[in-house]
């Protein structure tokens, strides 16, 4: 009844071995950690030169440091850049192009979503086979380039006097985030449990019933992931802005382009990088405060370009 | 074949110590089991002397060498993990000889060892499916496979049957037993499972906390636990326990408690026997008789529930409060109601200090 | 279990009011597959088959414009570009992605800021990526400038003006704004690697390179072909950064077929060319798509029949 029933000492005739030396800093690990912080240094090096050179005045930029940190920090090239650069033909700044930039995004993001729950919810809770084929389809579209769809949008919006409007650019907006969003919301209606929906035909909820009352309350997960999608990849557009948007609702990158490769006359290169973060603010801005959605928003298929 | 001496093992992870002083000895050729409950180290032993887990202090020997800080490649050891980890990419021969041919043995040898093991474990004719063409037994014999091929002198076994159906389990484990024998290697296998523990040990070493309770035979383990944890951990259904107290009469040792009382002159007492006011007597639920409410007996219970198991009826008592299991035979039918009469073998129960939980 | 509710389903769903509002609720996708993918496609097939210019014509040309296109100097310029870019781009932002996420798997100190990093590009635009690195390129103030001035009195990178190597600058931008989506794709097929196989390839004597190379690549290809078929998609539509970074010049130095059509079916009025240009786009594209999505649904198939 003892706990051990042996002797547990160790062979006395061998020897103990000594703990090796083991150091944190092996060469792997030198390796490893410099191929990171060098690439990561690659990574950042643009975004120092672009916040870099928006502070410096043009004096200091034409001497040529490009790495250089300013030697007199200014806004200015800032508040010429929101203000009064030239985009095109008038001279009013970019924060033009900024509120453009929202009042595209906002009802695409809108209505692209709402079309995406909708789609998703029709194709994953109720069964259809001429809705999975068209499903498909859509799938495919998404990777076909957009120039094969030009010009049939562009007069098919013209024949409805919607081209060049912003109700034009917000609904190809939304034809073109279509399969991505119905992608999304099928995939994740398809991982609820059938459970709910029954219980709820069971009490009686119709179509719609179900839809605006049990599904997109319980879909917050997936709108957060789909509301960064959406804005980040509709904020960044610049195709569909030149073509559509027309000249009074040009997007903030199409604005961005037009005053940084078509000026005549000296280039303001610290007010084409503030141009450039100004433009880059809010999809970057969403990035770092989203964090994991960010990701999961990659994670759920979407790939833009 | 190898013997495994692990001398005042602590391993420490984060801030906590998860074994300290820790010493054990398995045998050459033994299947030694580690059972305990999640968290009791058993995983983290046996990943210590696989060389997966970081020794803070304390030495591990395998075969009188002192390993406890090679690799794991260099140590003679095969693990077979829960997942069973086979290269899903690779098929069978290729899942078994990797290891030898990135290590460079020559291609005739590998050919050869490869051959050998699965003729042993009669994978030959699967040696080139992939792992997910396999059955569950199919890819339990290639894990194990890859660790004969390496001339492994002790087997690593990780909660392999844990992933399973019970059916699949009980049938591996009967193949896990006839390979040990054929094999006759050394094996230190980990369960929480105790009839795995019981049906396929040579020694049990009954694990809580980071230390070693009990070690010993099944048989042993079962019947002489050695403190209250051993002994409710072994056995399905559990070891009823009941409070009472010991009392001395005369030259005899009683223990009673409200509704049952027992003659102790035939117990072995672990130590000096003395009355005391607080112990628990363990009781196995197959070594009470039950008998007419009107025989003599040790105590009276009332009937309150019965599960046939087919085999046998586990009967629920009431015994002054407390619900008590006993094993019967199938034929044997008794009403919720009855009461019944109990005749306990004071040979076979086991008594705990209340208090510490060792055994009196 | 799965017929049994499937009929139930079937059962609820047989209600005429029910079957309406699906449809209805269906019919916006409909329209829209059907008349903005695939009546657009199919119009502007038929448009590269007629001799329209600023307006379609009725007319009906055969093969003419896909002729006189491939007879362009600027078509066969922007088709070589492509390749070039294609092949540049693709490889170096797998390898360069590969290797980041391989490299934050080895447990590092700072892993959450360090993807933060690496992935921060992905959320800039195609057209602010383009800027800023036209300007980090810029030869007379930018980079080569700069390292001049730091000592280095011979180093050359005018590519960005060069027209044999400005493509490979475009592409360097894209690899810069890629890589960190395709480390953050391969670091979660990574993750998803079961740690008993790593603690077998340990008890094996498997050194850790070996075992991404030969246990853990080939057990993440499916990711791999994945981000590769979306990489070769965003390769053949590559448009912003072209416009945004060089123009397409020097010259024509850095055309793009994207950029081609777009200029011929606005700029220079040609819708028939444009419209051949962007079908033959539309044909490269379903190359790269028909076999992976072949691939795709063989191995659910096999998936669903082959688990033992």
């Amino acid at each position: 009844m003892s706990v051990l029933t042996s002797n547990a000492t160790a062979p006395v005739a061998n020897v103990r071995r000594a703990r090796p030396a083991r150091p944190w800093l092996t060469p792997a690990r030198i390796g490893i950690y410099g191929f990171l912080i060098i690439s990561a240094a690659f990574f950042l090096l643009p975004l120092y030169v672009m916040i870099a050179t928006s502070l410096k005045t043009m004096d200091q930029i034409r001497l040529g440091a490009i790495f250089s940190l300013p030697t007199t920090p200014e806004i200015d090239a800032w508040i010429q850049a929101w203000s009064s650069a030239c985009t095109g033909l008038e001279c009013r700044g970019i924060r033009v192009g900024f509120w453009n930039s929202v009042r595209i995004v906002v009802p695409s993001t809108i209505i692209s979503i709402l079309a995406g729950a909708l789609n998703g919810y029709a194709l994953s809770f109720w069964r259809s086979r001429w809705a999975d084929w068209l499903f498909t389809v859509l799938i495919l579209g998404a990777f076909i380039p957009y120039q094969v769809f030009l010009y049939p949008m562009v007069r098919g919006l013209a024949f409805f006097g919607l081209f060049g409007s912003l109700s034009g650019i917000v609904i190809v907006h939304t034809v073109f985030g279509m399969p991505v969003m119905t992608l999304l919301f099928r995939n994740y209606y398809a991982s609820l449990p059938q459970e709910l929906f029954k219980a709820a035909r069971i009490d009686g909820g119709g179509f719609w019933r179900i839809f605006f009352q049990l599904m997109i309350p319980m879909s917050t997960p997936i709108l957060i992931v789909a509301v960064i999608l959406q804005v980040t990849n509709i904020w960044n557009d610049f195709l569909f802005g030149l073509v559509f948007a027309g000249r009074e609702n040009q997007p903030m990158t199409v604005q961005l382009n037009n005053v940084i490769n078509s000026t005549t006359g000296e280039r303001l290169y610290n007010v084409n990088m503030a141009a450039t973060i100004l433009t880059s603010l809010v999809p970057l801005v969403i990035y770092l405060v989203s964090g994991r959605w960010f990701v999961r928003g990659i994670a759920a298929g979407a790939v833009k370009g | 074949m190898s013997s495994v001496v692990i001398e005042q093992l602590h391993v420490r992870l984060g801030h906590s110590d998860i074994l300290k002083d820790l010493d054990l000895r398995v045998e050459n050729g033994e299947f030694l089991v580690l059972l305990g409950p999640s968290g009791c180290g058993k995983s983290t032993l046996l990943h210590a002397v696989a060389g997966l887990v970081d020794v803070t202090d304390g030495a591990i020997w395998i075969d009188g060498n002192d390993v406890t800080w090679t690799d794991p490649k260099d140590r003679s050891i095969g693990m077979v993990f829960q997942s069973y980890a086979l290269y899903p990419t690779m098929n069978v021969e290729r899942n078994m000889s990797f290891g030898l041919r990135i290590n460079g043995t020559p291609k005739p040898e590998i050919d050869q060892r490869v051959q050998r093991a699965a003729s042993m474990l009669q994978l030959t004719s699967l040696l080139a499916r992939k792992p997910s063409q396999l059955s569950g037994g199919q890819r339990q014999r290639v894990a194990i496979g890859r660790a004969i091929v390496r001339d492994a002198g002790v087997f690593l076994l990780d909660e392999p049957l844990s992933n399973l159906d019970a059916k699949l389990r009980s049938e591996l484990r009967r193949e896990l037993k006839q390979l040990h024998l054929n094999l006759g290697t050394t094996m230190i296998y980990v369960t929480h499972d105790q009839t795995e523990a019981m049906t396929l040990a040579s020694r049990i070493a009954v694990m809580l906390e980071g230390k070693i309770q009990q070690i010993g035979t099944p048989s042993e383990v079962y019947d002489q636990p050695v403190n209250r944890f051993v002994a409710g951990f072994l056995g399905s259904p559990t070891m009823n326990f009941i409070a009472g107290s010991l009392v001395q009469e005369g030259s005899r040792m009683r223990w009673r408690s409200p509704a049952l009382s027992l003659d102790l002159t035939d117990y072995a007492f672990a130590g000096q026997a003395r009355a005391a006011e607080k112990v628990v007597l363990g009781l196995r639920p197959e070594h009470v008789a039950l008998v007419a409410s009107d025989q003599p007996a040790d105590g009276r219970a009332t009937v309150s529930l019965s599960e046939p198991m087919g085999a046998n009826i586990v009967l629920w008592l009431d015994l002054e409060g407390h619900q008590i299991a006993v094993d019967t035979e199938s034929h044997v039918t008794h009403k919720r109601g009855d009461t019944l009469g109990l005749r306990v073998d004071p040979r076979r129960v086991s008594l705990f200090d209340a208090e510490s939980g060792l055994r009196v | 279990m799965a017929a049994v509710s499937a009929q139930a389903s079937k059962r609820t769903q047989r209600g005429p009011r029910f079957r309406w509002a699906l449809n209805l609720a269906l019919l916006p996708m409909a329209l829209t597959v059907v008349f903005c993918y695939i009546g657009t496609a199919l119009w502007s097939i038929r448009i590269s088959t007629t001799s329209s210019h600023t307006f379609p014509a009725h007319d009906f040309v055969g093969l003419f414009q896909y002729t006189r296109l491939f007879g362009t100097e600027r078509w066969i310029v922007s088709l070589q570009n492509l390749v070039l870019y294609g092949v540049t781009f693709i490889t170096l932002t797998l390898l360069i992605g590969f290797l980041l996420a391989v490299f934050i798997d080895q447990k590092v100190r700072g892993e959450a800021v360090l993807r933060t990093i690496f992935l921060y590009p992905y959320a800039m635009s195609f057209v602010a990526t383009g800027l800023v690195w036209q300007w980090t390129l810029n030869p007379e103030l930018g980079l080569q400038s700069a390292l001049r001035q730091l000592g280095l009195t011979g180093f050359k990178f005018d590519w960005i003006v060069t027209q044999d190597k400005v493509i490979y600058a475009v592409a360097f931008a894209a690899v810069w704004q890629m890589a960190g989506l395709v480390m953050a794709v391969l670091l979660a097929g990574l993750r998803g690697v079961d740690d008993e196989i790593w603690k077998a390839a340990r008890i094996d004597g498997i050194p850790p390179w070996r075992v991404y190379v030969s246990i853990v690549l080939p057990m993440i290809a499916p990711s791999v072909a994945t981000a590769l078929v979306l990489l070769f998609l965003s390769a053949v539509k590559v448009y912003d950064v072209v416009v945004a970074m060089t123009g397409g010049g020097p010259g024509i130095a850095s055309e793009v077929p994207a950029k081609f059509i777009l200029d011929y079916l606005f700029g220079r009025a040609n819708l028939g060319l444009a419209s051949a240009a962007s079908t033959v786009l539309l044909v490269t594209a379903a190359t790269a798509l028909a076999p992976w999505m072949y691939a795709r649904s063989r191995a659910e198939r096999r998936a669903q029949q082959g688990v033992v």
